[in-house]
């Protein structure tokens, strides 16, 4: 029996092979002392203040914005240490495996920035840490995987399958599976089997905390609408749990890629269906036969063909909306925002900002707040975009 | 009485193991598949595990991963499978036949439906890989409803409480594991302990039989002499499919060579 509800609806569960079952449990065992634990929250909150370096600003956009009623706001989580939103996680899970008395961490990354922060937690708190990237993602995400290497992380590159996340997250799994009782697989996002996605969202609530408290701030009333980029999920949940509960439009934008009709997509929410996979009932992207789909997107860290059990839960309650943008929309977002707010984003967050520009665009003499959840920056992506820009150029 | 009741009740008599072979369904192509299913039954195995192609196998390490895929990049779909179990059936009406599988492949064909089928084909036995047995009500339900057998792993660590119950689950056979880990023929370590397999034998009298890591003589008749009923062998004998794709008459003769030596090593206790 697990202690917490392993479910979202219908959604969910640990559909693992039974050999992981104990380490499940054992994890989630810890993860609710560690709740209630006052010394470990006093510790984690301690190092996201004085280490990771919350709380992020609440930046309101005035050059995008000009001309209309629309406010928008970024939650600055590309200022947080490692550049990305993954930090606030891997702190907690890392001081997680020390409770479990694990001295060796598992992971896996596509965009390389939950890599990035696992390395930088396992550096801080002294853990061997190891990393299952696909090599065709190590390709395209250079400056990261020297960064993780510079920290002292191991990059294992994945050449099975597609050599992308799907991958690196089987592999990351059968490691786990094989080493458990020695070492924590830290999940990257608020997916797989139970508990991680109650896990990774407890330790991203702090997001939604700040900027519920923020907006207040500064707006004296809530925004209209939250909106956030969906991968598998992390930085939306952790920006969406503290107004799910308020009369706040909760908006997740998935990566369309060259478009929902071609298939090459990242959008399970938009365009799967429910089934089995990585460790949880979820939206997924899969054939007629139930095999698994390759996902596409111009960003390396929303290119995953499912997404968190509880977006999937919140979409078929039709609390929460999901959206897509294609890459090229997302790289249009991505130049804007860097030429008129001198704010380089990361590939995955200017999906949700180029939805936010949507809206705005649609109607821009209605007052109204928009925030936008800025999860990463996008100095990653640099190269990337630079390549795509000039290829353009030439053709 | 079930065909694998009969199975073991015949070996436990003749004081002998069991060989089980493990391949996937369409690997390399479905008529090699189909002739490696053959030769295996001639050879003399004891029953059949065969594997549904799926494309993120996470149970299995990289030899039986890369069977799913080769068979996954011939294009033939589930139905496809159960053609080919419908016509071993047919041949072979007292051999035990399971599959094993992961649970999408289920989900998604409908699992009452897909239960009705493997009941419709004669199947004696489904293993899901990813579904462990807190998730299994739903497919035993049906797995139930339509006599199918529903076969459930034991960890080499698991505790009292899942040993007790798995007895109240498990049907057919245990699979019992030699090691943590995925399915693999390069790891050295092989746990299973005497007094481990006792505790089980408390909790339930299911014949159990051993998988992960079965490569040779020498396991085969440890862990038959330690009150194994037999062993289930996959990555070593798709070790062979992988090294002779190209040379079918080679792999063929090389696997029934190996699987010879194998069932003799059952026999000698």
């Amino acid at each position: 029996m697990t202690l917490l509800d392993p479910y979202f609806g219908e959604f969910g569960g640990m559909y693992v092979p039974q050999i992981l079952m104990p380490a499940l449990y054992e994890l989630e065992k810890n993860f609710v002392s560690a709740k209630k634990n006052l010394n470990f929250q006093r510790k984690f909150l301690d190092l996201l203040k004085n280490y990771a370096g919350r709380p992020t600003p609440l930046t309101l956009c005035n050059n995008l914005t000009n001309g209309t009623k629309t406010k928008i706001y970024l939650k600055r989580e590309d200022l947080l240490h490692g550049g990305a939103h993954k930090t606030n996680q891997v702190l907690g899970q890392a001081m997680l495996a020390i409770q479990m008395q694990k001295k060796e961490i598992i992971a896996e990354t596509g965009a390389g920035q939950h890599g990035v922060a696992t390395a930088i937690a396992c550096a801080l708190l002294n853990l061997k840490c190891r990393i299952y990237m696909g090599c065709k993602d190590i390709k395209r995400q250079k400056p990261n995987v020297f960064r993780m290497k510079l920290m002292g992380a191991k990059v294992i590159s994945v050449k099975n399958g597609s050599g992308t996340l799907k991958d690196a997250c089987n592999e990351a799994l059968r490691d786990w599976s094989n080493t458990y009782k020695n070492s924590h697989y830290m999940i990257g996002t608020a997916a797989g089997p139970h508990p991680y996605p109650r896990i990774v969202k407890e330790f991203q609530k702090i997001i939604g905390e700040e900027t519920k408290k923020q907006i207040f701030e500064k707006e004296k009333k809530m925004p209209d609408s939250i909106i956030a980029c969906v991968g598998g999920g992390s930085n939306a949940i952790g920006i969406f749990s503290d107004f799910i509960d308020e009369k706040v439009n909760l908006i997740g934008v998935e990566p369309a890629g060259q478009g929902i009709n071609t298939g090459k997509h990242g959008a399970p929410l938009n365009n799967g269906s429910t089934g089995i996979y990585f460790g949880m009932k979820s939206y997924l992207m899969q054939n007629k036969e139930g095999q698994i789909q390759k996902s596409w997107s111009i960003s390396a860290g929303l290119d995953f063909p499912s997404v968190g059990p509880e977006h999937a839960w919140l979409n078929s309650i039709k609390r929460a909306q999901y959206v897509s943008i294609t890459d090229s929309e997302a790289l249009e977002a991505f130049q804007m925002l860097s030429k008129r707010e001198g704010i380089i984003p990361a590939l995955e967050s200017s999906h949700a900002i180029a939805y936010a520009i949507k809206i705005m665009r649609l109607n821009p003499d209605k007052e109204q707040i928009l925030v936008v959840n800025l999860s990463g920056r996008g100095d990653k992506d640099i190269f990337t975009v630079n390549e795509i820009l000039n290829n353009r150029k030439k053709s | 009485m079930s065909r694998y009741y009969k199975m073991f009740k015949k070996k436990t008599l003749l004081k002998e193991g069991c060989f089980v072979p493990f391949v996937v369904i369409g690997d390399p192509s479905l008529e090699i598949s189909i002739k490696i299913i053959e030769v295996l039954i001639q050879t003399g195995v004891d029953a059949l595990e065969l594997g549904f192609p799926f494309s993120d196998p996470l149970a299995d390490g990289p030899i039986i991963q890369k069977s799913n895929l080769r068979a996954l990049s011939k294009n033939y779909g589930i139905l496809k499978c159960f053609e080919v179990i419908a016509m071993l059936r047919k041949k072979h009406l007292n051999i035990p036949i399971g599959v094993l599988l992961y649970a999408n492949l289920i989900y998604n064909y409908g699992i009452e439906n897909f239960y009705k089928k493997c009941s419709k084909c004669d199947l004696d036995s489904v293993l899901i890989a990813d579904v462990p047995i807190e998730e299994y009500n739903i497919f035993y339900k049906y797995a139930n409803k339509f006599n199918i057998d529903s076969i459930f792993i034991c960890p080499p660590d698991a505790n009292n409480k899942f040993l007790s119950q798995l007895a109240l689950y498990a049907k057919g056979y245990i699979y019992l594991l030699s090691r943590p880990g995925v399915t693999g023929i390069n790891q050295k370590k092989n746990l299973l302990k005497n007094k481990f397999i006792k505790k089980i034998k408390k909790y339930n009298n299911l014949p159990l039989l051993q998988g992960f890591g079965i490569k040779n003589t020498t396991q085969i008749k440890k862990s038959i002499s330690s009150g194994i009923n037999g062993v289930i062998c996959g990555s070593a004998i798709i070790n062979i499919i992988e090294k002779n794709l190209n040379e079918e008459q080679k792999m063929i003769e090389k696997i029934k060579n190996f699987s010879s030596k194998l069932i003799e090593s059952t026999k000698l206790i």
